[in-house]
């Protein structure tokens, strides 16, 4: 953060003197490691991924990337909902119990 | 149909619920409207989504407001921006209210807004209750669904007005561009989103985000409760440009809306005749619609 944010005037003139809206360096996945409310975990079968992107399109928590060797899930913000397991067409991910893996 | 872009205006780490519709719903929509958009979010779900200071989870300008202004707020934005010189069509201005921010509390700064013709996309997620405080009834809960303000118990006190139709609400300004969208057709989302950025006016989105803790369904259902929503004309995809109603999305099987009914817990308590009225009302709603495109397209 520069210094400039935090620049306090006694006696604003105008509307330049005035501190400016902080925007933090922060992105909310450095904070927020949401992984810990899981139940269920997403397993994925590598051999049975057909690299659609379904489960990518379809994930609210942003935490599925489909790479070379298929879809990858990031346990630590995948919330566990199993929308990714459902919508799969060809049903390549199981979800397992969470306490399985602890 | 437009493909969903792979491009992330929404960071990972949101405090959304398992599965939640929202969370789609803003994804989605940044994904059409790209980074040059401003956002106005009065209280709702997405105030407590994209969690505390100083996280940052949106990769765009966001401005809270109180409850019942995101419609002047968003005026209050484009006029700042008509004041600077920037052009309507190279930075969007969008108010983002959950279905209790638009059409009850809001409803007032939605209509003046509309009104007064500000170039901005007024976008209502339609969760069907008050979700975030804790699932009361709102003006967009549906027939017979259970709510903490409206019990069931040996009363039978489940909701018992109907729906308020938005659609036809905004209609009624006249205003250029309305659509209902659903975020288990993201593509078609997507395609109507940026269809209606390019269009000068006030615009309006309906965006259909179910709610696993409010709806009592499970998490990972989301998406096929959108699709069934759909299919069984619960929820029927259209547009309105210029008065001219488009159905876009039609279902090629209709399913009966038991099928709808019976996979969310709110519903569980209604007995045989009330699911038929429901159907019956459906049904009347979805012959009011095909009979509105019709004329409108004569």
């Amino acid at each position: 953060m520069s210094e400039e944010v935090f620049r306090i005037v006694i006696d604003p003139k105008d509307h330049r003197d005035l501190p400016r809206a902080v925007i933090t360096d922060c992105p909310s996945h450095l904070m927020t490691k949401t992984g810990s409310w899981r139940t269920l975990r997403p397993i994925v079968d590598l051999e049975e991924c057909i690299k659609c992107g379904i489960c990518w399109k379809f994930c609210p928590d942003v935490s599925i990337e489909v790479k070379e060797e298929g879809a990858v899930v990031d346990y630590d913000y995948c919330k566990g909902c199993g929308i990714c397991a459902k919508e799969c067409p060809v049903n390549a991910i199981d979800m397992k119990k969470e306490a399985d893996y602890v | 149909m437009a493909k969903v872009p792979e491009m992330e205006l929404m960071n990972k780490g949101t405090t959304a619920c398992p599965g939640c519709g929202a969370a789609h719903a803003m994804r989605y929509m940044l994904k059409a409207l790209g980074k040059k958009t401003m956002i106005n979010i009065p209280a709702c779900c997405w105030a407590v989504i994209p969690g505390v200071y100083p996280s940052r989870n949106l990769e765009i300008p966001l401005l809270y407001t109180a409850f019942e202004t995101t419609g002047a707020s968003s005026s209050g934005v484009r006029a700042a921006l008509n004041a600077k010189g920037v052009d309507p069509r190279e930075i969007t201005v969008v108010g983002f209210a959950g279905d209790g921010g638009t059409a009850d509390i809001g409803i007032q700064a939605l209509s003046g807004c509309l009104e007064r013709g500000t170039d901005t996309i007024q976008v209502m997620y339609d969760n069907e209750a008050y979700m975030n405080t804790g699932i009361q009834r709102s003006g967009e809960t549906p027939y017979g669904a259970w709510t903490t303000t409206t019990p069931v118990g040996s009363q039978k006190a489940w909701k018992k007005n109907p729906k308020k139709n938005m659609m036809e609400v905004v209609n009624a300004h006249g205003i250029p561009y309305a659509a209902t969208v659903s975020i288990g057709h993201p593509e078609l989302m997507i395609e109507k989103i940026q269809k209606a950025k390019d269009i000068p006016g006030p615009k309006f989105i309906h965006i259909y985000a179910p709610c696993p803790t409010g709806w009592r369904s499970d998490p990972s259902i989301t998406i096929e409760l959108c699709k069934l929503a759909v299919d069984s004309c619960v929820f029927p995809l259209y547009e309105i440009e210029y008065g001219e109603y488009k159905i876009y999305k039609k279902p090629k099987n209709k399913i009966p809306v038991k099928d709808y009914l019976k996979l969310q817990g709110r519903f569980r308590h209604l007995p045989q005749e009330e699911v038929e009225m429901i159907q019956k009302n459906v049904d009347k709603e979805w012959e009011l619609l095909l009979k509105k495109e019709e004329f409108t397209n004569e």
